[in-house]
């Protein structure tokens, strides 16, 4: 194992000696951030790599607007709150889940179908399904509208706030952020969407793209690939995840997707409206769709004053730059949702790497 | 007379009748001593000479019974271990129940009776108790505190301004058992898995450390918060640093993986069976040796060493790939990830 760190290591400083600059590669998955950090893959590269943290968590890229819908939802006595966990602590305007839990109607679920589960079990009340997240979870959602359809269920919704990756790294490459030089391509969405997906991003902006699974080794390898693309001129698409990941990715997944949502304009936190980049819920299954229902507005929200959270997002400043962290914005009193989830940035710097 | 009531009732904790026959029949027989058996308002102890170590704990835990233990046998291991890494000899057990309105008897009974088992196992009495009983909803079924008196081993002298450069950092086995069989059987994360708790009495392991082997400055037993809250309390405590390397950590290969899982940190997982000892470099082996030869210590390890402190003192982990990475003390409770 170390013999192959070592040879990646070696890759790199040849390849930054060759440039002769530095190189900035952004990942877009919250999993390969804490997988960097826990492992301190930071303290084996080069000086001059510099890895830039992207829209990759699910719940830092969800704006304050969502989280503004979900509170309203919250107070009302008619509805029962469904949530992954990361989701119970993100601060929306007025407080967070958290806060509003001794109403007692909101209710951690590990998976959709725990939330369909608790719309059957309570049938006098008007289950919410906070539906977040990258194409992952996506289709997880998708299947339980299906199945609530299907049973007929009425009392189950969901709030999609799903969004997808390529947008989001087309509206980086389109002027967000100029200095990044390649990506790190997400190990779980490329399991969905295929490897396939990534090449438009090489052909139209010309940036490598590497596929990469979670084992610390196999992140630096592909470090390592993309220096040697970008020192030899040649960006490209190359997947090194291929016992999980396929080209084409997983096709039932995606054309259950397809069937129940549509790409729509949508808010991220920081980086404000991306076109095409969130999925709502097509108009055959807008019964089931929380926003029409209970007549919420998808609206971008204020962001909380001070928080840079959107400048970390777009790889832009690092946490530390934020005059919040650690200061106001800790993992215990959050301000922003780079703080909250486990995969967030922030989050990340303030238990891995904070005192470097 | 109708027959027993099959669960608890508020007036079991209502000091009359129904109370003297649930201590008569259900607690007493079990826990069977000269001192319990006098039924007086405190118990009076003849002690050994030399300093008294004293602890309380309450446990709460959820699901009652898990895999490798249950809220018992946790109340009665917890306290002795907090006796035993403070270097004594755990004497005398409190046992104070509080019980929901409508428990099963069936269920408390088996609660007392691997209560006793563990008190058995670990060579303490309990020698005064209390039982509250409290409205349906008031409590969760079951909860339990235990207060624990240790005497001193002679010649022991622990404390974390012992603790010097050049140190040794044994632990005393895997890491991460406890806290991610709880979690594997709570309501609404529940997965099938071979996870067993650690959960076990430290006492006879410490003892014989301490009667055998001198240079041991520092113990604690990981429990809430895991490694890295203990080892936190070290480098604060002694103001200098703590490297450890990760290679070193025992860890169970199904702990690991249900920890990568649902996205949490073995560092930071509860263990109920385990301690951390800091050690002088020059007994470290030694000790190490003698943990291995007893069962609950046959995966101990030499994980790491004081080192001199720069600016603050921190906890600093040398990775599996060679990376070093800051241990942080772990902040309240971690939330099960999305994806």
């Amino acid at each position: 194992m170390l013999d192959r760190i070592t040879h990646a290591q070696h890759t790199l400083d040849e390849a930054c000696t060759k440039l002769g600059r530095p190189i900035t590669i952004m990942e877009v998955c919250g999993t390969h951030t804490v997988s960097i950090f826990r492992s301190g893959v930071r303290s084996l590269l080069p000086e001059r790599v510099k890895l830039l943290s992207g829209p990759g968590c699910p719940v830092c890229v969800t704006d304050q607007g969502y989280i503004d819908a979900v509170m309203q939802l919250a107070d009302r006595e008619d509805c029962l709150i469904a949530t992954y966990g990361d989701m119970i602590r993100v601060p929306g305007s007025n407080g967070s889940l958290e806060t509003r839990a001794s109403h007692g109607n909101v209710k951690v679920v590990l998976s959709s179908e725990d939330a369909l589960q608790l719309a059957r079990e309570n049938p006098g009340r008007n289950v919410v399904f906070i539906a977040v997240g990258f194409e992952t979870t996506a289709p997880a959602s998708a299947v339980v509208v299906k199945e609530a359809a299907a049973e007929g269920v009425e009392n189950f919704f969901v709030l999609s706030g799903h969004k997808l990756v390529l947008p989001a790294m087309r509206a980086l490459l389109s002027g967000m952020n100029d200095r990044i030089d390649a990506f790190l391509c997400p190990g779980h969405v490329s399991v969905i969407i295929g490897s396939g997906a990534f090449a438009e991003i090489v052909e139209d902006y010309h940036r490598p793209c590497v596929v990469a699974g979670f084992e610390p080794v196999q992140i630096i390898e592909a470090l390592a690939e993309i220096s040697r693309q970008l020192a030899a001129g040649t960006p490209q698409l190359k997947s090194l995840y291929g016992a999980v990941v396929t080209e084409k990715g997983n096709v039932a997944a995606q054309s259950i997707m397809a069937e129940c949502f549509e790409p729509v304009d949508g808010y991220w936190r920081g980086l404000v409206k991306i076109a095409k980049s969130t999925l709502a819920l097509r108009r055959q299954y807008r019964q089931f769709d929380a926003f029409r229902r209970f007549g919420l507005a998808d609206e971008p929200g204020r962001n909380t004053s001070g928080c840079r959270c959107g400048e970390v997002l777009c790889g832009l400043i690092e946490p530390i730059q934020c005059p919040l962290f650690a200061t106001r914005c800790t993992p215990q009193t959050p301000v922003g949702p780079c703080m909250v989830s486990s995969e967030g940035t922030c989050s990340a710097w303030f238990k891995y790497g904070r005192r470097k | 007379m109708t027959a027993h009531p099959e669960r608890i009732l508020l007036a079991h904790g209502g000091g009359g009748q129904l109370m003297s026959r649930l201590i008569q029949e259900r607690i007493l027989p079990r826990f069977r001593n000269d001192t319990l058996s006098e039924l007086a308002d405190a118990a009076r102890l003849a002690l050994p000479s030399g300093d008294i170590c004293f602890t309380t704990d309450s446990y709460v835990v959820k699901p009652l019974f898990f895999r490798g233990g249950d809220i018992g046998k946790l109340a009665v291991c917890g306290t002795v271990n907090d006796l035993a890494v403070s270097g004594s000899k755990p004497l005398a057990l409190s046992l104070s129940l509080i019980i929901e309105e409508g428990f099963e008897f069936a269920v408390l009974d088996q609660i007392l009776q691997s209560t006793a088992d563990a008190a058995r196992h670990n060579d303490v009495r309990i020698v005064t108790g209390d039982t509250k009983t409290v409205e349906r909803g008031s409590a969760d079924g079951i909860f339990i505190n235990t207060a624990g008196i240790g005497v001193r081993l002679p010649g022991v002298d622990l404390g974390l301004s012992e603790v010097q450069v050049g140190d040794q950092v044994l632990l005393s086995g895997t890491i991460g058992d406890h806290g991610m069989t709880i979690l594997s059987q709570r309501e609404g994360i529940r997965f099938e898995s071979q996870l067993e708790s650690d959960c076990a009495g430290l006492a006879e392991l410490t003892c014989s450390l301490f009667a055998n082997v001198a240079g041991i400055r520092f113990m604690r037993d990981p429990t809430r918060g895991g490694l890295a809250a203990t080892l936190n309390e070290v480098a604060e405590g002694s103001r200098l640093s703590v490297e450890i390397d990760e290679r070193q950590i025992p860890v169970r290969p199904e702990v690991q993986a249900a920890a990568d899982m649902l996205g949490f940190d073995v560092l930071n997982t509860a263990n109920e069976g385990k301690f951390v000892a800091v050690v002088a470099p020059d007994t470290a082996d030694e000790c190490l040796r003698l943990c291995r030869d007893h069962a609950l210590g046959r995966d101990a390890a030499l994980i790491g060493a004081i080192v001199e402190t720069r600016d603050a003192p921190l906890v600093e982990l040398r990775t599996k790939i060679g990376g070093r990475r800051i241990v942080q003390m772990p902040y309240g409770r971690e939330l099960p990830r999305i994806c």
